[in-house]
């Protein structure tokens, strides 16, 4: 059965909108846990600390931190190899552009790929700037997010990377999410309206919730 | 009306092709389009050159045989075939596009004609019910709920021209394949292939090398019968439950 899911179009999707709501899921619980640094460094300090004692005496120190990075590079990786497959089918099969060409799909549609492509980098930049530290500006303080946090932000290229990639989110997730939806078959003509309302809740709030921290920090409401 | 014509010309399959132009004179604005390229490829005879090929039989829109993307839009700027659409929907003056179906799926034969026979091997693969023949079958013998009636007579209406592919940017032909497949899969008649239906033309569309599905919604607009977009969100929901009825067998 895996064999054929992975092999034709339609299965190849279906990994892709599962992954995706993987992803989606733990983005707004991600979102969340961000928004705790406007109520200070001890509470934010505190919260990043729980995260690795999260599931304990059950779950040895930090392993439910592992699971769930574990889950997310597996989803991550079983969307973007799909991802890349399928485009490179779409773009065979559709070799001759036509001479007198029209754009009607909308920009969130359009910007899938490339907007794939620009949230993956993102990834890569972000686990070596606030996990690993190998990239932080001004000396990575492990168990202090807090000041990590605040020395990204305050650098003109942290705060480009991370709005551009933010706006990409916001996009990505407006097509996505109706799109899984339809993948999965979950999409109707009664559901339709609610299924796209709630694709441009989720881009909206999504974006503005990350996005009010580098704000925050450069308007000095967090320091 | 007078007016410009920019041709897709290719002598043959394996040669390259260009935009040719053309002035066409007295075209009455109540003539079809393709009454329009008839008077075009008599005046091409009168001169001795090659006539357009481009494809057409019935003339009633209900054949499916005549394609041609016309300014970037499979059959036209109307919601019809390209039969169907009158040179009223243009102005006098006007430069017109024509260009053949673009898939690889669909190779050029020649001008504006493409091969579609993928499609009906993508029928071949599923698209058709199990059932004696002979004489017509006693109407009242099997109940069809009316909204299931309604719903397989919707996607019957397909009449497999190819402007969804056409007007996809991925080539896919994903709204032709949903249309077959719902048609006959939500009637009593079509229920004992259900499953091998919609895997088998699924498996033959990806074989014939079009493109997949990213919902840029650009088919559902291009479709003279108006198949509706949700009806590939109705296959997928067909796929992901044929896999998984296959995999427990």
């Amino acid at each position: 059965m895996a064999r054929t899911v992975w092999d034709s179009s339609v299965g190849k999707k279906t990994v892709m909108a599962v992954s995706g709501l993987i992803m989606l899921a733990y983005l707004v619980v991600h979102m969340l846990g961000n928004l705790k640094i406007f109520f200070g460094s001890a509470e934010f300090n505190g919260y990043a600390h729980w995260l690795r004692t999260l599931g304990e005496p059950f779950l040895h120190h930090e392993w439910a931190l592992w699971i769930v990075r574990v889950v997310l590079v597996a989803a991550v990786v079983a969307h973007a190899t799909a991802a890349y497959q399928l485009s490179r089918r779409d773009i065979r099969a559709r070799p001759t552009k036509y001479v007198h060409t029209r754009r009607r799909a909308s920009y969130a549609t359009r910007t899938m790929r490339w907007g794939g492509v620009i949230l993956g980098l993102f990834i890569v930049w972000h686990i070596l700037d606030l996990t690993t530290g190998t990239v932080h500006p001004n000396g990575f303080q492990s168990g202090h997010p807090y000041q990590n946090v605040i020395d990204t932000f305050s650098t003109w290229y942290g705060n480009v990377i991370y709005l551009v990639a933010m706006l990409a989110l916001g996009l990505h997730i407006r097509h996505g999410f109706w799109s899984a939806a339809q993948t999965l078959g979950a999409g109707s003509r009664t559901r339709d309206r609610a299924l796209k309302a709630i694709a441009n809740v989720l881009a909206l709030v999504l974006t503005l919730g990350f996005v009010s921290v580098p704000v925050a920090v450069m308007t000095g409401v967090v320091s | 009306m007078k007016l410009t014509l920019r041709v897709w010309r290719q002598r043959a399959a394996d040669t390259e092709g260009a935009m040719s132009t053309y002035e066409v004179d007295d075209i009455s604005p109540d003539m079809s389009f393709l009454e329009m390229l008839d008077t075009l490829n008599e005046d091409l005879i009168l001169r001795g050159e090659d006539p357009v090929a481009f494809d057409h039989d019935c003339r009633e829109g209900i054949c499916g045989a005549c394609s041609l993307v016309i300014n970037g839009d499979a059959h036209g700027p109307e919601r019809t075939t390209t039969c169907q659409l009158h040179m009223r929907s243009f102005a006098d003056g006007d430069t017109i596009d024509v260009e053949p179906w673009r898939a690889s799926a669909f190779p050029v034969i020649k001008d504006l004609v493409v091969d579609r026979s993928a499609f009906d091997r993508i029928i071949q693969a599923g698209g058709y019910i199990t059932a004696p023949t002979g004489s017509a079958p006693e109407a009242h013998a099997t109940a069809v709920p009316k909204p299931d009636a309604d719903f397989a007579f919707e996607h019957a209406e397909c009449i497999g021209c190819g402007a969804c592919v056409a007007a996809c940017p991925n080539g896919a032909a994903m709204l032709f394949t949903s249309a077959k497949v719902n048609h006959l899969n939500v009637l009593p008649q079509g229920a004992p292939e259900r499953e091998t239906r919609v895997l088998d033309m699924v498996a033959r569309m990806d074989e014939e090398g079009f493109g997949g599905c990213t919902l840029a919604g650009e088919c559902a607009t291009a479709c003279p019968k108006g198949i509706p977009l949700v009806s590939i969100t109705n296959m997928n929901k067909e796929w992901l439950r044929a896999t998984r009825k296959a995999g427990k067998r």
